[in-house]
């Protein structure tokens, strides 16, 4: 009888926990999906009065002038250009960082590095912004005799500080579970350190540091402060590395304040935010591929 | 048990609500950046002198303000730009009639770098280093250097009156390099010895260096007296006419003996 008893409060106490935790998941799912609909909600409408076509391939953001213009190509080509400006530094430095760190370096530097790389991640984005503003743009513009620090390249070189840790810490992860046993056959082949790490490590791990390297590349994408503070904020198409630039982060973080409730730059606004939020999507959505895709599956599948 | 916890909550509910009706002098302000300076100083001010009352501050921007306006979250809108058509009928739609005080009058100044040789501009030569013809300082009778632009976002409210005083209809050119305030303007000015930017005559310090304007220092009396050509007047809004502490706030911001002479201290122009 009471054992009885005790199952069936074990049974329920089960059933109490999963509908917790199903409650929990269904919570954080809700929000976002809650948050892009309100984003599509406020940002459609901008539709009615400029066509799909004018609003992404317009040349021209003049949102506040009268006739009004909005053209976001300029901001898209922005926010493009300093995220690949950005990944061809900062994908280097991750993935070649994470193969020192997993496979060149002893125990002892491996565990003083490895936090610090990380905890370039912690720092906030406003003092990489106030840096690259105050420090980097003055010796920029100086040493290279350039008209304004405030450009493409500042940006980028801030943003590939933001994104290294995320790469290279990603990255490393993938490196170091790579089963030892391939290593090993590898090493016991006759091959050497060098093409064990080129012909066994890099295919058995290229999932993992692909995933790390878009993860990285959608953080530079969708990153503000940094930007609004160090691209210069010219909302022109970029024709050299050193122009200021405007992406569509820094215009939303600039403006929004100031667009008036409901209007038609409000809603632009919004409907760069839904440009800006497909961008990171599609880039998360490539990494999930990928990393489904060529999932290491135990030691057998390579 | 139950009832105790009950009863417990019950009145610290009740105290709640005792304590918001002793809090009825709140008077809440949003808005315009701007304008901010001169709310916090006014207000700390008459806090002082009415200890009953409580006035909470926030900036966010003109439109923000408008916005809180037409909601109903806010007393007083600060505004650095007059109301637009769009939100008055907004407003209206809501049953709120926004009404302007000028509180202040503001002063645009054209600022470049210290080492910069110019002393004086025209508002023609404003116009066109701004639409990007002017591309080197010698062009205008300054040191041989590339112009480096630096202008305000499109929606504030300085460059509002950036572009109807000085651009009269034409475009800042797209190669401008938009700040997000005042002081980022300044500070980016400070930095490049190529660049010309326009801040508030409150934000000037000595790391930039004011231009005269067709020959006509930026000041309070040439603002006053209307012989400075880029000045603006600041608003606050209510909702309908003031009444109560909103009316007696707003009569303390506009005597001069009084809220005018922090209009002063936060580096504007007061009105008399």
């Amino acid at each position: 009888m009471s054992s009885k008893q005790t199952g069936k409060k074990r049974q329920s106490r089960e059933k109490t926990i999963r509908f917790v935790f199903f409650g929990v998941a269904l919570a954080s799912i809700t929000t976002l999906f809650l948050i892009a609909l309100f984003l599509f909600a406020e940002g459609i409408p901008i539709f009615k009065s400029v066509s799909v076509t004018d609003f992404v391939f317009g040349k021209y953001w003049y949102p506040t002038d009268d006739p009004a213009e909005f053209g976001i190509l300029p901001l898209i080509l922005a926010s493009i250009a300093v995220t690949v400006v950005s990944s061809a530094i900062s994908i280097p430095l991750g993935v070649l960082t994470a193969f020192y760190l997993a496979e060149g370096a002893s125990a002892r530097v491996r565990e003083w590095v490895k936090p610090i790389v990380e905890l370039l991640a912690a720092l906030p984005s406003v003092v990489i912004g106030f840096f690259g503003m105050v420090i980097v743009a003055p010796v920029l513009q100086d040493l290279l005799n350039i008209p304004t620090g405030l450009n493409l390249f500042n940006a980028s070189l801030m943003l590939a500080f933001m994104s290294i840790p995320t790469i290279c810490s990603l990255s490393e992860d993938a490196i170091f579970s790579v089963p030892g046993e391939l290593k090993e056959a590898s090493l016991a082949l006759g091959a050497t350190h060098w093409e064990t790490i080129a012909r066994v490590i890099f295919p058995a791990s290229i999932s993992g540091i692909c995933t790390a390297v878009i993860l990285g590349m959608s953080r530079a994408m969708g990153e503000t402060m940094v930007v609004l503070m160090v691209a210069g904020g010219a909302a022109m198409i970029p024709t050299s590395l050193f122009d200021p630039v405007r992406p569509m982060p820094a215009s939303i973080a600039a403006e929004m304040a100031e667009a008036p409730f409901q209007s038609e730059h409000y809603y632009a606004l919004f409907a760069t935010a839904i440009i800006l939020f497909l961008f990171t999507l599609a880039f998360n959505v490539i990494a999930e591929q990928i990393s489904h895709r060529y999932r290491q599956v135990g030691a057998a599948t390579l | 048990m139950k009832i105790k916890g009950i009863a417990v909550v019950a009145f610290f509910v009740a105290a709640l609500f005792a304590a918001n009706m002793a809090w009825a002098g709140n008077i809440v302000i949003k808005g315009s950046t701007t304008v901010l300076p001169i709310a916090q100083k006014v207000s700390e001010a008459y806090m002082k002198q009415n200890p009953d009352v409580k006035i909470s501050i926030s900036g966010g921007g003109s439109g923000n303000g408008m916005k809180a306006l037409i909601d109903g979250s806010t007393d007083i809108a600060d505004s650095s730009r007059f109301i637009k058509g769009k939100e008055v009928s907004l407003a209206v739609k809501k049953g709120v009639y926004p009404v302007p005080f000028a509180v202040a009058y503001d002063c645009i100044v054209p600022v470049v770098h210290p080492s910069n040789s110019m002393v004086n501009i025209t508002m023609a030569q404003l116009k066109d280093i701004y639409m990007g013809k002017v591309k080197n300082w010698k062009e205008i009778g300054g040191p041989d250097r590339p112009v480096v632009v630096i202008s305000r976002d499109t929606s504030s409210g300085t460059y509002e009156v950036w572009a109807k005083k000085v651009m009269q209809k034409e475009r800042v050119y797209p190669g401008a390099l938009l700040q997000a305030s005042n002081g980022a303007v300044s500070q980016a000015v400070a930095k490049n010895k190529n660049a010309i930017g326009y801040i508030g005559v409150g934000y000037m310090s000595k790391d930039v260096k004011p231009l005269m304007v067709n020959r006509v220092v930026g000041s309070a009396a040439t603002t006053l007296n209307g012989t400075y050509p880029i000045s603006r007047p600041l608003f606050m809004f209510t909702p309908g006419w003031p009444k109560g502490d909103v009316l007696n706030f707003i009569n303390f911001v506009m005597n001069p003996e009084k809220g005018q002479k922090y209009v002063a201290e936060a580096g504007y122009v007061p009105l008399y």
